[in-house]
């Protein structure tokens, strides 16, 4: 009982026939090989896989790829367009990532946050981020991105 | 030249990271690749009376059904460190266990298939036939008469017994003290939490019998050490094993795991390449976890603060079986580094290793040094309190003093090593200011007559870095069977790009970077210039990898021995290149020329182009500029400083607020400001997750009831205020960089800081100590008993 798929991942379109209970995540993973967006969890609780449906972020191990029938993905390979983009740069000159396995959900978590508040506060970022965790940097610095961004994504 | 050891440089490693190219275990694809799910035990304790395949095997894609009958040709796994004399009671896993099981996560059989998904559906139709024994979860009562007994060869579940220091000392000035405190601490199970889990992928050439294993892993040399020569048996040159990108590792990527040889031997069972991605609920189950301490605290002072003796007894849960190095985490990690900061005339440390129907036990980031220093930092404020003395002043009366470094513990505590360099009443002194300590007392003065919880608490660590001296960490009966050294090789290419392969292995510490660095300003070339490579032992040297913040002044020392002899040769060339004498020749800024000649110089490019090349070479000299090192560093070294937290308690919830929280640090020279300042955020927010919300529960019949991120509960980025830092600087005498190590620190600070606090803002309740995690819940409830 597969069933076919049409799903717009970076601006390319791709359709494939997968199971019902195939998780987005495995999708953009195991079908298209765009292997940026890791899993960390199976509760839903660490964001390593977050990623954007049609403009808002998900974590994409909750989201089943028959949802995202007829949308739009963007993951961490398709934020960057011919150059970093700012959330990028940030978390490279502040040092926001050590491992580097949550940051591509990070990076997408953020990128979402300023979507919606293009100026937060120290507090609105770190609330802002509770569904995404990370064990190396103790957010500090994650933060001082998220900071340094924004001021960038304004000029 | 500007220096380049001490800047802030960007990271080399980051580009692959925040794009999403980084290859992690899980990213690899092999042709042909078929995937592993592994069968865990639902009991904690239980014997297997059989177990029926036949319907995962019928199962569509299913492509094969192993149990731990198959594998009974294969050893269990070393235990390699047997610290404290453990003696014919060692229990390891096997690659799937055939018979019993000690603790609930333990593999019993797996599954081969075409995917994830057929391979987890056919775990569903695995049936087993168990028979449920009795369980011990608690480290203390598996000792007691009458306790479930888990293994023939190990009586009332002890591991083994082991001591240091003094007892009769101690003994002594407990009989003659003024003060005499005990306190029960319990230093609770931890889980690691990389946020990779572990994973395993192999491929075998049968006509040759050779296996490539990639394995998430921390110390590839040392998995494939402990793969070849204990578990299969086979010659190390039958094996490669390449660690790839690693996300965070925290100690629990050490270790020897069941699965690991358990894929190599399924790639070579099934003909196919194979991968095996833990589950995050089988990591919180079958990955080791740490500390889960029972301690017996009894300290002797005087009136005036000053503390006569330490004595301390310790129950350390080692879990059902044991781990590669298990023993020698409470042992030689813990017993040893009691005295803390402190001249503390008489210590003794009396530690049972136990087995219990658990989860097994191993390093976690700082891996004994942060049960130890909850001990000592706990003992610091109940002296506090009993004297009435500010917890400030007790420890500044109890440091050791600046002229008394190199500095022998107590009794022959540390067996041998001396402290090598320290001075510990400055960083306290900065931590306080920064803090704005005195301030915040009469803030908290004024708070409690509005009925507001206010509490300030203080942490003045030191740390073991750099584990290694093979001599110190081989000791008979005390040590692994192995050295602790770390080697590195340099080669200055034709075209005078820097290549160093290192024995360390980076899953986050920015190794590419920091050792990139140290090349640079040694050889006067740029850091783009460059490459350090790790992690594959396919062309590196052995090295022992990466954990106890060795990395920096144990791995990073190697390079910079072989740095040395690189410019030593680069001399004699270029003597002979400029016809002079070597002792003439002066390198400087990645020229090398005659003293008071330096337009006439010779660049290390052109040197290194030479060497290379080879036609025109001094007699006797071979080709190349290209050294390889093994370091064996005399010491550890002991990174300190003092950690101060601020807190409020809400009284009507329990709940503890982080106000402040400063942190001023000691870890000698620094090679890169930004890393170590990112380790030591990433550090404290882990010690403080220890203090304020994490903690692995197991219940009665040896269940995880934390058994996933949603009950295991890890710090979210609202946990805390930004942490303010600053650094005192006292150089390590151990080794030519001056560099210490901080890639522990923060967690081993941390944790007694925050205690301190919380436990000072309800004194005036009369509440004395409370165990952690101190989740509302028990914050309150201490309060309601008081």
């Amino acid at each position: 009982m597969k069933r076919e798929v049409t799903i717009t991942v970076n601006g390319v379109t791709h359709t494939r026939t997968v199971e019902p209970r195939l998780l987005l995540v495995h999708f953009l993973r195991d079908e298209l090989g765009l292997t940026g967006t890791n899993i960390g969890c199976d509760s839903s609780q660490c964001g390593a896989c977050t990623v954007h449906l049609d403009g808002q972020a998900v974590k994409s191990c909750t989201v089943l790829a028959v949802q995202a029938d007829g949308c739009r993905v963007t993951t961490i390979e398709g934020l960057a367009n011919g150059k970093l983009h700012p959330l990028q740069q940030a978390f490279w000159e502040k040092h926001g990532l050590q491992c580097g396995f949550c940051t591509p959900g990070m990076i997408m978590a953020s990128a979402d946050l300023l979507s919606r508040n293009p100026n937060p506060t120290e507090e609105e970022i770190r609330r802002g981020l509770e569904g995404n965790l990370c064990r190396c940097t103790g957010y500090q610095n994650i933060v001082a991105a998220v900071q340094a961004a924004a001021e960038m994504m304004k000029k | 030249m500007a220096k380049v050891i001490g800047q802030a440089i960007k990271r080399k490693e980051d580009p692959r990271l925040i794009t999403g190219e980084a290859k992690f275990l899980d990213d690899i694809q092999l042709p042909n690749m078929a995937y592993v799910a592994i069968l865990r035990s639902p009991y904690a304790h239980a014997r297997i009376k059989s177990i029926d395949t036949s319907k995962a095997a019928a199962l569509p894609g299913v492509i094969g059904v192993f149990t731990g009958k198959d594998f009974m040709d294969i050893n269990p796994l070393p235990c390699a460190w047997q610290a404290g004399g453990v003696k014919n009671n060692v229990n390891t896993p096997r690659v799937l266990e055939p018979e019993k099981v000690t603790f609930t996560g333990a593999g019993v059989a797996c599954v081969v298939a075409e995917s994830r998904y057929i391979a987890e559906d056919a775990l569903a139709l695995i049936e087993v036939d168990w028979e449920p024994l009795p369980v011990v979860v608690d480290a203390k009562k598996a000792t007691e008469p009458g306790a479930p007994q888990i293994h023939e060869n190990a009586p009332n579940n002890i591991v083994m017994e082991w001591e240091c220091g003094d007892a009769a000392a101690v003994e002594k000035a407990f009989a003659e003290a003024e003060i005499v405190i005990k306190q029960p601490l319990i230093n609770q199970r931890l889980i690691p939490t990389p946020m990779e889990t572990r994973g395993c992928a192999a491929m075998y050439l049968p006509y040759t019998d050779e296996y490539t294993v990639w394995i998430t892993s921390q110390a590839p040399h040392v998995h494939r050490l402990l793969m070849t020569a204990f578990v299969f048996g086979i010659p190390e040159t039958k094996m490669r094993v390449i660690s790839p990108q690693v996300g965070g590792g925290f100690g629990a990527k050490i270790f020897m795991y069941p699965e690991y040889p358990l894929v190599a031997a399924l790639a070579k069972k099934v003909g196919r390449p194979v991968k095996w991605q833990e589950t995050r609920s089988e990591n919180y189950r079958a990955t080791t976890h740490g500390r889960d301490h029972i301690t017996e605290l009894e300290v002797a002072a005087k009136k005036d603060g000053t503390v006569t003796a330490l004595r301390v007894h310790t129950y350390a849960n080692l879990g059902g079986v044991l781990s590669t190095v298990a023993p020698g985490i409470p042992t030689t990690l813990y017993g040893r580094l009691l005295s803390g900061a402190y001249h503390i005339p008489h210590i003794y440390c009396k530690v049972w290793g136990v087995y219990t129907n658990t989860g097994m036990v191993d390093a976690y980031r700082g891996a004994g040094r942060p049960e130890a220093t909850y001990v000592v930092e706990r003992a610091m404020d109940l002296v506090a309190r009993e004297t009435g003395l500010d917890p400030a002043e007790v420890r500044r009366r109890n440091f050791i003093r600046p002229e008394e470094f190199p500095y022998a513990p107590a009794d022959n505590i540390l067996a041998g090593l001396k402290y090598d360099s320290g001075n510990y009443e400055p960083a306290l002194n900065r931590a306080l200011e920064l803090a704005g300590y005195d301030e915040f007392r009469k803030q908290q003065a004024e708070a409690r007559k509005q009925g507001r919880l206010l509490g300030v608490g203080l942490s003045s660590y030191i740390e073991i870095c750099g584990i290694a001296p093979s001599a110190w960490i081989g000791l008979p009966n005390q040590g692994w069977g192995a050295g602790l050294w770390e080697s590195a090789n340099v080669r200055v290419h034709l075209t005078g790009k820097v290549v160093v392969t290192t024995g360390s292995q980076n899953h986050g510490q920015g190794h590419e970077t920091t050792i990139a660095q140290v090349v640079a300003e040694e050889l006067g070339v740029s850091v783009d210039d460059v490459i350090v490579q790790h992690s594959d032992t396919l062309g590196t040297p052995f090295g022992y990898g990466t954990y106890g913040s060795r990395s920096a002044a144990v791995g990073t020392v190697a390079v910079y021995n072989s740095l040395q002899r690189i410019k030593e040769k680069a001399r004699k060339l270029a003597a002979h290149l400029l016809e002079a004498a070597e002792e003439d020749i002066v390198y400087e800024d990645g020229k090398l020329f005659v003293k008071g000649s330096p337009d006439k110089a010779k660049t290390i490019q052109e040197i290194a182009a030479a060497a290379a090349i080879g036609y025109s070479l001094p007699k006797g000299m071979e080709p190349f500029l290209d050294d390889t090192a093994y370091y064996d560093p005399p010491n550890c070294t002991f990174p300190f400083g003092t950690h101060v937290c601020m807190v409020e308690v809400d009284p009507e919830t329990g709940a503890v607020q982080i106000l402040k929280y400063v942190a001023v640090d000691d870890v000698g020279n620094v090679i890169n400001p930004m890393i170590v300042d990112g380790q030591i955020h990433g550090g404290i927010v882990q010690g403080v997750g220890q203090a304020l919300t994490e903690g692995a529960i197991y219940d009665e019949n040896g269940q995880l009831l934390t058994g996933t991120m949603t009950e295991y509960a890890i710090p979210k980025a609202s946990l805390m205020p930004k942490i303010i830092q600053d650094r005192t600087v006292t150089p390590t005498p151990v080794n030519p960089l001056g560099i210490k190590g901080a890639g522990e620190a923060g967690t081993i600070a941390a944790t007694p800081a925050v205690v301190n606090a919380v436990v000072d803002a309800l004194s005036h309740l009369g509440v004395k100590h409370i165990d952690m995690p101190l989740t509302p819940q028990r914050v309150w409830a201490a309060m309601q008993r008081n």
